[in-house]
């Protein structure tokens, strides 16, 4: 482990591997909130990683710090190896970050964003004049180059800033919420850009409402909770922690009232569909046969929820789910859970 | 909305494994700073260049040629060309100020000044490219009051050399002042009241309109604390050639402040004083 290391050799080998570096990582506010209350991370280079976590749990700090963007009260951040407290500019001439709260030049044109973003980076004008070309029109945001700002979308500004965040292409690129407030379709275009600029060898690491999209993207994951790490693993390991999933079952007969299934638990959702729970340890085989043992065909199936999701909610379940604000009205949050557990939490 | 294929960065693992070359990064990096600047002052110029111009084409209308007619001569030239170089100064001195508090305020509250502490650029880059873009404004400015001034009265330059480092090292002073007031700002508020409680006092007894050889010698004394009364004379001293107060205190103060305030702000910045939670 890097905190065991001492030597320059060492050291050396940690630069090439951890991408990100915390050791106890603290943070007290002036108003006397513990944001973060020493937090181990490691984020291997290449890495495609995930940061989960409620409102309020540290995320946004974390990410704050990283970028210096917060002091931190004590703790070690190293970025590639760069020590965030010795070799601050070459800590960060490694990252690139999209915050989650706008924070562009409204009054700026959007090629001028960029342009100036890469310069902030090293990058000559001309190269910083392709590079923005190239990354607006990635985002589909080329034919707003002259347009400021202000003008656009809120979805427009948060691709915006993911173009500004990869216009000098870091070797590390921090998500805070990126695709919050995007439509489906760019959001998926979002992914694949993402997935592609992993490819390529930058480090990414991720913070999102959606769990579907972690879960999706992602490799490795932490969850945070009241400033502490409360699961940290691969995303495999995490969701083999699951004990039960939920189907949805389509069926070709009407059904007026959830059918009885020995050893599983059913919902009806409508007459042709029931949600069933089925625990790890059952086979779906023999679930089928059961339903079929009913006189019931089943025409097609699905996950009903995010396997990711059933995890967090389990983990900080109790302790935050009452604060989790989900960022909707209240009529909405009062719905029936399963309508929001397709994808999105909030 | 069709999705155009992405193309990844070929040059990103090419890149990627090369140390940041510092240097380059904040050479690039100020020159980027110092253009955003400048264009942002000629993007706004009806609210950067022309109402400096404006009210100084008052001030020589009313203190020049009305006033200014009936009063005759101060320091051996007329009153005209006396308050010339101080007006010019007065320009020089709140435009700086007003340059680099309102565009740093404005990045510390939309947020956007976090492109560029997030950026791996020194503060000492940072604070001398806002300087710059204080300064251009400041000469702009300068210039033009210097053109409307020459319809008032005839303008000559004795010591070219000592009236440009003055009014650029004056500047600088000016800028570094409204880099310290926004950093310290929270709110719009917070960056009027200098201006207004303190630098246009200061600006008006700093020998602007009078000789403090006009003072009795208690309130001589008094204004010999304020700094603006070196910058003013030291400046007048350049164009006209005379001057209350010895040409080298007046430099050895500019340069004191200079230094004191640029000591200050990188202090301050490295402290994530007014920037970072």
């Amino acid at each position: 482990m890097f905190s065991l290391l001492g030597s320059i050799g060492q050291q050396f080998e940690v630069r090439i591997l951890d991408a990100l570096f915390l050791n106890q990582l603290r943070k007290v506010y002036a108003n006397g909130v513990e944001a973060l209350s020493g937090i181990d991370l490691q984020v291997k280079e290449g890495d495609f990683f995930a940061l989960l976590g409620p409102n309020g749990a540290g995320k946004t700090t974390v990410i704050g710090i990283v970028t210096s963007l917060v002091n931190k009260t004590s703790g070690t951040v190293s970025v590639f190896g760069y020590n965030l407290d010795k070799e601050r500019e070459a800590a960060k001439a490694c990252i690139g970050v999209v915050p989650q709260e706008a924070n562009l030049n409204v009054f700026e044109k959007n090629e001028n964003i960029l342009v100036n973003q890469a310069g902030y980076y090293g990058v000559p004008r001309s190269v910083a004049k392709q590079r923005a070309e190239k990354y607006l029109k990635a985002l589909h945001l080329w034919d707003r180059r002259d347009d400021i700002a202000r003008n656009l979308s809120g979805g427009m500004k948060r691709r915006l800033m993911i173009a500004r965040a990869l216009v000098h292409e870091p070797r590390l690129l921090i998500l805070d919420e990126p695709t919050a407030g995007v439509d489906i379709e760019i959001r998926r275009s979002m992914w694949d850009l993402m997935r592609e600029l992993n490819d390529v060898g930058m480090t990414i690491i991720l913070t999102t409402h959606y769990l579907e999209e972690a879960e999706s993207l992602c490799r490795n994951i932490a969850i945070i909770d009241e400033g502490l790490i409360i699961e940290n693993d691969t995303m495999s390991s995490v969701i083999s922690k699951l004990q039960r999933e939920v189907f949805v079952l389509t069926l070709e007969e009407s059904i007026q009232e959830a059918p009885v299934l020995d050893g599983y638990k059913v919902f009806l959702r409508n007459e042709h569909e029931i949600e069933v729970e089925v625990e790890k340890k059952q086979s779906l085989n023999s679930l089928f046969e059961t339903i079929s043992d009913k006189g019931l065909h089943v025409s097609s199936m699905r996950t009903r929820s995010n396997r990711l999701e059933e995890l967090f909610m389990r983990l900080v379940k109790g302790k935050t789910q009452s604060r989790y604000d989900t960022g909707r009205s209240g009529a909405e949050r009062s719905t029936d859970h399963r309508a929001s557990s397709r994808g999105e939490l909030n | 909305m069709s999705v155009e294929p992405f193309v990844p960065p070929e040059e990103l693992t090419h890149d990627s494994v090369e140390e940041p070359d510092l240097f380059r990064i904040n050479l690039v990096g100020l020159t980027t700073i110092v253009v955003k600047e400048v264009r942002r002052v000629l993007r706004i110029w009806v609210q950067t260049i022309v109402p400096p111009a404006i009210s100084m084409t008052l001030y020589f209308i009313i203190f020049g040629s009305l006033i200014g007619a009936r009063i005759g001569e101060m320091s051996g030239v007329p009153y005209t060309t006396f308050i010339a170089p101080g007006l010019i100064m007065m320009s020089v001195i709140t435009n700086s100020f007003g340059n680099v508090v309102s565009s740093f305020f404005s990045g510390k509250l939309q947020l956007h000044l976090e492109e560029m502490l997030v950026s791996p650029l020194s503060f000492t880059t940072i604070i001398t490219g806002y300087v710059v873009g204080g300064v251009v404004r400041g000469l702009a400015v300068a210039v033009l009051v210097t053109f409307v001034a020459s319809f008032f009265t005839e303008l000559s330059i004795a010591r070219p050399l000592i009236t440009i480092s003055v009014v650029v090292l004056t500047a600088m002073v000016f800028s570094l002042a409204g880099l310290l007031n926004a950093i310290f700002a929270q709110s719009f508020d917070d960056i009027s009241i200098i201006p207004t409680f303190v630098l246009a006092p200061l600006t008006y007894l700093g020998g602007v309109f009078f000789s403090i050889s006009l003072l009795s010698p208690f309130w001589q004394k008094v204004a010999l604390a304020n700094p603006i009364l070196y910058m003013v004379n030291a400046f007048r001293y350049g164009m006209l050639g005379s001057s209350d107060i010895p040409i080298g205190t007046a430099y050895g103060i500019i340069i004191v402040a200079l230094v004191g305030l640029f000591l200050t702000a990188l202090f301050l910045l490295h402290r994530g004083i007014g920037i970072r939670a």
